[in-house]
C-alpha cells in the first residue's frame, strides 16, 4: 500500500518518537509512505484564526504538491491533527466555493501551482490503519502482546470531527484505537473524556486555562488506573506529557501518566525495540509502564453472579465477539 | 374529425390553479383550438367539485349530448370519484370522464403564470386526445370473506379484533410474542391519567382470549399472504410452544421448578429475568408457557427435564417432540397493527448506555415502575437498593437528531413527564428533564405538565451533550454528570445526578421492510408503512383490503393507536356488510395469442397478481389483483399486455397532444402519476 504522505512540522522536532514510531511500524505494515516534495506548514491554528486567505492558499500549496505527486489515487496521510483537519477542509472548501477556489489558484499561480478541489483524498494515519490495513492484519504481526498493560485511548477533539467529510469513527465517542489497542493485547479503560479537547495552543494564551483542560483528562486517566495515555496527535502528546508538571504544581496533584503515540506500542507490540520507536523522548518517562508489557496473558475476568437484587446491565455487541 | 362530443371543464379551485394559471384562457383556448378533437364545449369554473360545478357538467351531457367529459382541476386521487358520479348522474358510463391534473403537476409546480398556462393548455389536450379512445367500463364486483385477520396483538391490534368481533365477524389474531399485550402490557402508568395500564389492558386482553368470534394464534407469525382483497389465503406459522395447551392448565410449576434463568430482553427489556419455560408475566393471554430452546438446558445439553418432571397434569403437558404447525387461514380483510421497536439507545455512545450502570432507557424504566416488575415497582439504581436522590431524563434520544432519525417520535415528552412525576412520587428525588421543545398536544396533557411543574421537577431546554462519569468539579465524584446548554440562559451546565432515564425515541419494525412486502404495502424512508392519505384515509393502504392501524404507520401514543384500531375495524366492518366490493376495472390483461411465454412480466408485478401457465405456456392475469399499475403492461416486448384505461392508443394519443404545443421549460411533471 502506497500514499503519500504530509509529516507536518511537529514530526520532525517534538513529535520526533511519533515519526520514528510511524516509519518502523508503516515498514512492518508494508505502507509505502511518499513524502510530500519541498511541503510547508499546514498554518496550524493561528493563521487561521488571522487571514483566511493566505492560510488557505498556505494549505492549498501543500495539496497542490501532493496532488502532483499523485501516489495512489491521490491518498494523502497526515499523522497530526492540526494539519489533517487544515488539509481536509481547505480542499472541502475550495470545492464548494469556487470563489475561493479562484483566490487561492491565483496565489498559487505565482508558484507555478495549481490545485483543483477534490483530487486529493486527505486521511489521518489512525484511519489507513484501522480501516486499510485493518485487525486482522495487523493482529497476525503481534509478536509481543501489550498484555496487563492498562491504556487510555486519547483521540482529542479534531480527528473525529472533522465536519468536512464522513468521519470514520464516531464523532462522540470513537472507538477504533480502543480495539487497535485491543488487538495489540493492551487492557483498555473506559476514557470518558476521549473526544474531549487537550486546550490546544490555549497554553499559549491562558495558561491556567489550558492546564485546567489538561487537568480533567489526567484525571479521568487516572481515576479509571490507566498506564499509559495513547494519542494520535503531537498537540494533544504535548500538552499532556509536557504540561504535566506544571499541572502538578498549580492544582498540587500527582499525576505521572506516560503519553505515548499510538505507533509506538504497536511497534512494541510487534517486537520492536522501544528506542527505534522513539522511547525516551517523552517528558514524563514510560520505563514503568514498559516494564509491566511481556507478562503472561491476563486470566479472564469470570462472569460475577449477579448480586441478589441487583439489576442485570444491557448487554453491549462487543462483548459477544470477545 | 373526431366523432365524440368533448366537454372541457377547468377549474379556478378558488385561486389554488387561478393563482398561476390563467383559467380562462386555458379554458377558450381548448374551445377554440381542440374542436377538431370533439370539444364542443369548453368552460371555466370557480370550484367545478361544488354541486353547482357538477350540475354544470350533468346539464351540458344532457342538453349537449356529451359523449366524453375532461375534468382540468387537482390530481385524480382527490375527485376523480367525485366527476365520474355526477357523469354518471347524466347517464354516461364514468370511465368515459377523464381527469386532468393541473393543480398538483402544474399550478402548485410553477411560478411563472405563462409557462404554467401553456403546460395545463397541453395537458389538456393530451387528455382530450385520450378521452376519445376511452371505453365504457363497469366495475369489477368481488365477494368479500366475512372473516379479518389482525396481525399483531397490541391495544391498538386488541381494539380492531374486539370491534369487529363484537359485531359477530370471525377474526383471527396472529401474535409473534407468547402473550398479547404488545407494549402497553409493560408500562405501570399511562399518562395523563395515570391509570394502571394492566387495569385498563388486561380486560380487554381477556375478552380476546375469550371471545366466540376471536381465534388467536400467538407464539405465531405469517409466513405467506396470497389472493386479493375479499378473498385472501393466509399461512401461518405456530411455532412450537412444547407446550400441549389443550392439556395445560396454566399453573406455572414448570417456571417455578425451572432451573435455567435468562435475562428476559423482551417483556422485562433486559432488566429482569424469566425462566427458559416462561410465560411472559402474570396476566398473559394465553396463559400457557413456551419454552425457549436457545436456552433450555434440555434443549442445549439433553438432560434436565425438570419441567416435564413436576408437570402435575395428566396426561404431562410439556411435550419435546412438538414442531411448528402450519396453519392456512382465509380472509377477505387484513389489519396490519405490528407496532414499533425502541431506539437502541446504545447507538448514542455519549449518553453512556451499557456503559454506565445507572443509564436507563425508558422501557427499562417502565419495567423498573411496574409493581410487577424487576424490582416490584421500586425506583432504585442497578445495584437493586440505592434510591436515587437526583434523576435526568433526557429527551429526543434518537429523535428529531439528523444523526438517527429526523422525526418527533410523539410520545417521549408525556412519558418523560410520566417519569418524572412517578419518581417524585416513589422517590421524593430532584427530577432533571432535558429537553428540546415541549409537546404536549392532546386532551389533558397539558394540565399534566403544568401538575408536574407544580411537583418541582426541574426543565433544561437543551440537548443533553454527554453524560459521563469523569468528575471535574467538587459534588460531582461518584455521580453520572450531565453536560448540556440550557439554551434559555445561553450557558453551558453540569448536573451531577445518581440516575439517568434516556427517553428513547420509537422506531419502525427492524423487519417492517420485509413484513410490509410481504402483505403488497409500501414503507416510508423511515420504515413506517405509508397510508393511503395522510389525512382522509390514514388507516387504509394502497393495497385494497389491508389496512394499518397503531404505531406501525408511525409514533402513536395509546389513545391514538386505540382510535386507529376501532378506525381500522370500522373500515373492514363497512366492507363486510356490503358483503361485496366494486373494484375498479382498471386492469390489465394478456392477449394470449400475442404472449411468448417468456415471463419477464412475471417478477415485475408488485401485487403477484401474475400467473403462468406452465402447460400451455402463456400469463394471465388475475384481475382481482392486478391494480392497474402498468409495470406489465410496459415491460412486455411482444405488446401482449394491455390495460384498460391504459391501452396504447390511449396512451399515444395522450402523447400527441401534449406535445402539440411547445411548452418552454420542458414537459417534465406533466405526465399523469400513473404513467410517470
Amino acid at each position: 500500500m502506497k500514499y503519500g504522505y504530509y509529516p507536518g512540522c511537529s514530526m520532525e522536532r517534538n513529535a520526533i518518537a511519533y515519526h520514528h514510531s510511524t516509519m518502523a511500524v508503516a515498514g512492518a505494515l508494508d505502507i509505502e509512505l511518499q513524502e510530500v516534495e519541498d511541503w510547508n506548514c499546514c498554518g496550524a491554528t493561528e493563521y487561521f484564526s488571522l487571514e483566511l486567505l493566505p492560510a488557505y492558499a498556505l494549505v492549498g500549496r501543500n495539496l497542490a504538491l501532493a496532488a502532483n505527486q499523485s501516489v495512489n489515487g491521490n491518498q494523502l496521510i497526515a499523522p497530526c491533527s492540526a494539519c489533517f483537519l487544515n488539509l481536509a477542509k481547505t480542499d472541502h472548501y475550495m470545492s464548494t466555493s469556487p470563489d475561493l477556489a479562484d483566490q487561492v489558484n491565483e496565489a498559487l499561480a505565482a508558484g507555478g501551482l495549481h490545485y483543483d478541489p477534490g483530487s486529493v483524498k486527505v486521511r489521518h494515519l489512525l484511519d489507513i490503519v484501522v480501516n486499510d490495513v485493518g485487525f486482522p492484519a495487523i493482529a497476525e504481526k503481534v509478536t509481543k502482546p501489550l498484555y496487563n498493560l492498562r491504556v487510555a485511548p486519547y483521540y482529542g477533539c479534531l480527528i473525529v470531527r472533522p465536519g468536512t467529510q464522513k468521519s470514520f469513527d464516531d464523532p462522540e465517542y470513537p472507538t477504533t484505537m480502543d480495539t487497535l489497542m485491543q488487538t495489540l493485547g493492551a487492557e483498555v479503560v473506559d476514557f470518558p473524556l476521549k473526544a474531549h479537547c487537550c486546550g490546544g495552543h490555549m497554553t499559549q494564551i491562558s495558561e491556567n486555562v489550558a492546564l485546567e483542560m489538561i487537568r480533567r483528562l489526567l484525571k479521568n486517566a487516572a481515576d479509571y488506573e490507566a498506564d499509559v495515555i495513547v494519542t494520535l496527535c503531537p498537540m494533544c502528546q504535548l500538552n499532556l506529557d509536557a504540561y504535566q508538571d506544571s499541572v502538578n504544581k498549580l492544582f498540587g496533584t500527582n499525576f505521572n501518566i506516560p503519553i505515548l503515540y499510538f505507533t509506538q506500542l504497536m511497534g512494541l507490540a510487534f517486537g520492536m525495540r522501544a528506542v527505534e520507536l522513539g522511547f525516551g523522548k517523552e517528558f514524563v518517562s514510560a520505563t514503568l509502564a514498559l516494564t509491566k508489557i511481556g507478562a503472561e496473558p491476563p486470566p479472564k475476568p469470570k462472569k460475577k453472579r449477579p448480586a441478589k437484587g441487583e439489576l442485570p446491565m444491557p448487554a453491549m455487541p462487543e462483548e459477544d465477539n470477545q | 374529425m373526431s366523432k365524440e362530443k368533448i366537454g372541457v371543464y377547468v377549474c379556478h379551485c378558488g385561486t389554488n390553479i387561478s393563482g398561476t394559471v390563467d383559467v380562462e384562457e386555458v379554458s377558450k383556448w381548448a374551445g377554440e383550438n381542440l374542436e377538431k378533437d370533439g370539444v364542443v364545449v369548453s368552460r371555466d369554473y370557480k370550484f367545478m367539485c361544488s354541486s353547482l360545478g357538477q350540475e354544470l357538467i350533468e346539464a351540458d351531457i344532457k342538453e349537449q349530448g356529451l359523449t366524453r367529459v375532461v375534468v382540468a382541476a387537482c390530481s385524480p386521487h382527490l375527485h376523480e370519484q367525485t366527476f365520474r358520479t355526477a357523469v354518471k348522474r347524466a347517464d354516461l358510463n364514468p370511465y368515459l370522464c377523464e381527469m386532468v391534473s393541473i393543480r398538483e403537476q402544474v399550478s402548485w409546480v410553477h411560478t411563472d403564470k405563462k409557462i404554467a398556462t401553456e403546460k395545463s393548455k397541453s395537458v389538456i389536450a393530451g387528455g382530450v386526445k385520450r378521452v376519445a379512445f376511452h371505453e365504457e367500463l363497469e366495475p369489477l364486483q368481488v365477494p368479500i370473506n366475512e372473516a379479518t385477520l389482525v396481525v399483531g396483538g397490541g391495544i391498538a391490534g386488541i381494539q380492531a379484533a374486539l370491534e369487529i368481533a363484537d359485531s359477530g365477524f370471525p377474526v383471527y389474531m396472529v401474535e409473534r410474542e407468547p402473550s398479547i399485550g404488545g407494549h402497553m402490557a409493560k408500562f405501570d402508568k399511562t399518562f395523563p391519567t395515570l391509570d394502571c395500564a394492566a387495569c385498563i389492558l388486561t380486560p380487554k386482553m381477556v375478552s380476546v382470549g375469550d371471545h366466540p368470534h376471536i381465534n388467536m394464534y400467538t407464539y405465531s407469525e405469517v409466513e405467506k399472504v396470497d389472493g386479493y382483497v375479499g378473498n385472501f389465503t393466509v399461512t401461518i406459522r405456530k411455532k412450537a410452544r412444547y407446550v400441549d395447551t389443550d392439556v395445560c392448565t396454566g399453573c406455572g410449576i414448570c417456571e417455578e421448578k425451572c432451573p435455567q434463568k435468562v435475562i428476559d430482553d423482551i417483556f422485562e427489556a433486559g432488566l429482569g429475568y424469566r425462566k427458559a419455560v416462561y410465560r411472559p408475566f402474570p396476566q398473559a393471554v394465553p396463559k400457557y408457557p413456551v419454552i425457549d430452546t436457545d436456552n433450555c438446558i434440555y434443549f442445549q445439553r439433553g438432560k434436565c427435564k425438570a419441567c416435564q418432571i413436576f408437570c402435575p397434569t395428566e396426561p404431562n403437558s410439556i411435550d419435546f417432540e412438538q414442531q411448528d404447525e402450519i396453519i392456512e387461514i382465509t380472509v377477505g380483510n387484513i389489519i396490519l397493527a405490528t407496532g414499533y421497536d425502541l431506539f437502541d439507545a446504545r447507538r448514542v455512545p455519549q449518553y453512556g448506555y451499557g456503559r454506565l450502570a445507572n443509564v436507563f432507557t425508558s422501557l427499562e424504566f417502565e419495567r423498573m415502575c411496574n409493581a410487577a416488575g424487576p424490582t416490584n415497582g421500586e425506583v432504585v439504581l442497578r445495584d437493586g437498593v440505592t434510591t436515587p436522590e437526583a434523576v435526568a431524563i433526557v429527551h429526543c434520544v434518537g429523535s428529531r437528531d439528523r444523526n438517527y432519525n429526523n422525526y418527533c417520535s410523539v410520545i417521549c415528552c408525556m412519558q418523560s413527564l410520566k417519569f418524572a412525576h412517578l419518581v417524585k412520587e416513589r422517590t421524593g428525588a430532584e427530577v432533571y428533564n432535558f429537553y428540546i421543545d415541549m409537546r404536549t398536544p392532546f386532551k389533558d396533557y397539558d394540565e399534566f405538565y403544568q401538575k408536574v411543574l407544580e411537583e418541582g421537577a426541574h426543565f433544561i431546554r437543551g440537548r443533553v451533550a454527554e453524560i459521563t462519569d469523569a468528575a471535574r468539579m467538587p459534588g460531582e465524584e461518584g455521580k453520572l454528570i450531565i453536560q448540556a446548554e440550557d439554551t434559555l440562559i445561553g450557558k453551558q451546565r453540569r448536573i451531577p445526578v445518581d440516575m439517568v432515564v434516556l427517553s428513547a425515541g420509537l422506531e419502525s419494525r427492524a423487519d417492517a421492510k420485509e413484513v410490509a412486502h410481504k402483505f403488497g404495502i409500501s414503507c416510508s424512508t423511515d420504515e413506517w408503512f405509508i397510508e393511503k392519505h395522510p389525512k382522509l384515509d390514514p388507516v387504509a393502504t394502497m393495497t385494497e383490503g389491508v389496512f394499518i392501524a397503531g404505531a406501525c404507520q408511525g409514533p402513536k401514543d395509546i389513545p391514538a393507536s386505540v382510535a386507529q384500531g376501532a378506525a381500522a375495524a370500522a373500515r373492514v366492518l363497512s366492507r363486510i356488510q356490503s358483503k361485496e366490493l366494486a373494484l375498479e376495472p382498471v386492469r390489465a390483461s394478456v392477449i394470449e395469442e400475442k404472449c411468448s411465454g417468456c415471463r419477464i412480466c412475471n417478477n415485475l408485478c408488485p401485487f403477484n397478481a401474475i400467473i403462468f401457465h406452465e402447460d400451455r405456456m402463456v400469463t394471465e392475469i388475475n384481475p382481482a389483483l392486478c391494480q392497474g399499475c402498468g409495470t406489465c403492461v410496459a415491460a412486455c416486448p411482444s405488446e401482449a399486455i394491455t390495460g384498460t384505461q391504459f391501452s396504447n392508443e390511449q396512451i399515444l394519443a395522450q402523447l400527441e397532444g401534449l406535445l402539440m404545443l411547445d411548452v418552454e421549460g420542458g414537459l417534465v411533471s406533466m405526465l399523469e402519476p400513473e404513467m410517470a
